[in-house]
């Protein structure tokens, strides 16, 4: 399914109509290149999530946990080359109990979960984006098509 | 003499600290010689590689003292926030030096520690001061009215200060750090060539994000040409709005509260424009502006010890404290 989005105000919008049916043990890796909207993406969504405070890049932390309605785990795995047994043990505990979302999640292949959802961006002209959600369900899909499809 | 351990991060390092604030060493593992002596060249973003050079960092920090773990009597170390697994080797390494010689230990906040290396000689700083805290992973105003203790004024509400520098030279295809590499490229540019955003937020916090994506689409337009020609001026364009937005925010705040004293810590206190622009300011010296012990170090002569019975279930925390 793929949408546009404007502004950053929309694309918050579009990943909190979609996050409102996550669930922790779900995964959703977010790609796109550097100023897509990737973590603009994973903050509105976050806020579906009943997660208040800052929602902020965790390229140099790699882990961030927020507790909203429930634990939200934000990873990036920009620095990354791939992602060995050892560093999977880092990443591991940041999965149980949470709803994650993956940033730069292709160093991680073969080794992340498989994600319910993958969220790409992609930037179109001007300040637009292409968003393009692939999922495994349809509930996800549905409020958002329903919220967010344009003529 | 004071035993500190810091591995919230990249780095794994150890630093002594003597009873009259004199630092006896500071060995960090990305500094060359450990790096050719350890052979990592692409580091692993793994805790197996801080498990791998604690034990030889903690060696190479009592060489560089010329002391041993019988002239140590309180042992510090990072408790976070940082990556759970890589503190976790900080804090097992330190519980276990402590337990073995019943010694105190100390855990410390990783701000906590970047404010405290202003406390190290130079610049010897005492609060109360409003500091900046600047890194990669970080973008903070703090109000600092005792040594220990921090109010959070504003902070990044998208990506880190130290983040929009290294994110911008990647997009302008210099080097790694993008820190240095900016600052180094800047030097040669017009930093008035373009017109970058700053963002204006409410309160003390800042965005760097559209600061980002203003300089893509800048480099999106140009030609492979064109854009060496023009990339000293990016640089310089890129880092002067950068700086403007940290300066402006810092110097806000100061009026706000009333704040006599600015300081800079973290590691884009390293930058060479935030540095002479904000004048009379204190400012760590470059060495430990990065992720080092020594600040921790310094923080733990301020906080209260645990004693043996206290700290055998310390647990590392991922997530900022500060709020």
């Amino acid at each position: 399914m793929v949408f546009a989005s404007l502004s950053a105000e929309e694309t918050e919008q579009l990943a909190s109509t979609f996050a409102a049916a996550l669930e922790p043990g779900d995964v959703v890796t977010v790609a796109g290149e550097l100023g897509a909207g990737k973590t603009t993406f994973v903050r509105g969504a976050c806020r579906a999530l009943g997660v208040e405070g800052p929602v902020t890049s965790p390229t140099f932390t790699i882990g961030h946990r927020y507790q909203g309605r429930v634990t939200v785990s934000h990873l990036d795995l920009y620095r990354y080359q791939g992602v060995s047994a050892a560093e999977w043990g880092d990443l591991e505990p940041y999965f149980p109990d949470a709803v994650v979302f993956v940033e730069w999640p292709e160093a991680g292949a073969g080794m992340l979960p498989s994600p319910r959802a993958r969220v790409s961006i992609e930037h179109d002209d001007g300040t637009r984006r292409r968003i393009t959600i692939e999922n495994s369900d349809a509930i996800l899909l549905d409020q958002l098509t329903r919220a967010h499809t344009r003529p | 003499m004071i035993l500190a351990i810091e591995t919230s991060c990249d780095e794994t390092a150890a630093a002594l600290l003597d009873g009259s604030g004199r630092l006896c060493a500071n060995v960090v593992s990305s500094q060359a010689e450990l790096h050719a002596r350890f052979g990592g060249v692409v580091p692993e973003v793994a805790s197996r590689r801080h498990l791998e050079l604690i034990v030889p960092v903690l060696r190479a920090a009592l060489e560089e003292a010329q002391t041993t773990l019988d002239e140590v009597d309180l042992v510090a170390v990072t408790q976070g926030p940082g990556l759970i697994g890589a503190l976790l080797v900080g804090i097992a390494a330190a519980k276990a030096i402590a337990w073995s010689r019943r010694l105190p230990l100390v855990p410390v906040d990783h701000l906590l520690g970047h404010v405290a290396a202003l406390y190290l000689d130079p610049p010897a700083l005492e609060p109360p001061f409003l500091c900046l805290l600047a890194s990669g992973g970080h973008t903070l105003l703090l109000e600092v009215r005792e040594h220990a203790s921090l109010r959070l004024l504003g902070t990044t509400l998208d990506d880190a200060a130290g983040e929009a520098f290294d994110k911008g030279a990647r997009l302008l295809g210099l080097g790694y750090p993008g820190g240095a590499a900016i600052d180094r490229r800047a030097r040669e540019g017009d930093a008035s060539a373009y017109a970058f955003p700053v963002a204006r937020v409410g309160g003390f916090d800042f965005s760097f994000s559209g600061l980002k994506t203003a300089l893509l689409y800048e480099v999106r337009g140009l030609s492979p040409g064109e854009l060496a020609s023009r990339r000293a001026d990016l640089a310089a364009s890129y880092q002067h709005a950068i700086v403007r937005a940290l300066v402006e925010q810092t110097l806000r705040a100061a009026k706000e509260i009333g704040a006599g004293q600015i300081a800079v810590a973290g590691g884009v206190g390293a930058n060479s424009e935030l540095r002479s622009v904000l004048e009379g300011a204190a400012l760590v010296p470059l060495e430990l502006c990065t992720d080092n012990a020594a600040m921790i170090a310094s923080a733990a002569r301020f906080l209260e010890p645990l004693q043996p019975s206290g700290y055998l279930g310390l647990d590392a925390y991922a997530s900022r404290q500060l709020a």
